[in-house]
């Protein structure tokens, strides 16, 4: 799906658009950069508190398919550049990662 | 560990505290790696293994050069600082144990899983430290 509808459908604001579909294959809840790297995979969405521009080079190299940050907290001008740069979406809301995590389940990402 | 058989040497030069700029070696050597048709499976090995690599010059280290060798059958991550090496190795490739500061740590780093990372994604690990650097050499078989 699109990013836009993804944000429509988990209420999330989004902070970096990108042109192509987004597929999520799983989901990873993490906020230690080196332990997301060791289990997050390829196409997963990452749901963090992390806003450091750091969270785009694991994104990249894992070729996640977004960044869902929660807790609503401030995301660095430099991590949403990096992020526009390397076509990687990024989205925000005040919610928990928990909320977020049960909403995705339900959508059917298991 | 001999050169015979070495296809290609890519270096970067990985300037310590740079935390912006840490990571992009690592997705450098991804896209080279990909590029020449490299399997997703190793990719993801490589990726894991030059990152931490890469951020431990960043955050531990005096700056060094991170190096990805390419042979007919591996391709070895070789990681080489200027220092202040690792007092206890044993120690600091026990899972969880970090010596990273608190600042470091609130960015996501430091989470004493470095080192056993590179190690747990690796065929051949190899690491050697003295107060003027350390060098690790990181094999993975293709």
């Amino acid at each position: 799906m699109k990013s836009s509808e993804l944000a429509k459908s988990l209420n999330l604001t989004l902070l970096v658009d990108v042109e192509s579909e987004i597929h999520i294959e799983g989901v990873y809840i993490g906020d230690l950069l080196s332990i997301v790297m060791a289990k997050a995979k390829n196409n997963y969405a990452w749901i963090t508190i992390q806003t450091h521009i750091n969270i785009i080079a694991v994104a990249e190299l894992l070729e996640l398919s977004c960044i869902i940050i929660v807790e609503n907290m401030e995301v660095d001008n430099d991590t949403l550049d990096k992020a526009k740069e390397l076509n990687i979406p990024i989205f925000k809301t005040e919610k928990t990662a928990y909320e977020i995590a049960c909403i995705l389940y339900d959508m059917g990402i298991k | 560990m001999s050169d015979k058989g070495l296809i290609k040497r890519i270096a970067y030069n990985v300037p310590a505290n740079d935390f912006k700029a840490a990571g992009k070696s690592s997705s450098s050597i991804k896209s080279n790696l990909k590029a020449i048709g490299i399997d997703a499976r190793i990719l993801r090995k490589i990726a894991i293994i030059s990152y931490e690599a890469e951020i431990n010059i960043v955050i531990h280290s005096y700056g060094g050069n991170l190096y990805c060798d390419l042979y007919e059958d591996k391709i070895v991550i070789v990681s080489e600082d200027k220092g202040p090496g690792i007092p206890d190795i044993e120690k600091a490739m026990t899972e969880g144990f970090s010596t990273a500061s608190e600042s470091v740590r609130e960015l996501g780093f430091g989470a004493g899983m470095g080192l056993p990372n590179m190690k747990r994604y690796s065929d051949e690990f190899e690491i050697e430290s003295s107060e003027n650097g350390t060098v690790i050499k990181i094999t993975i078989l293709i």
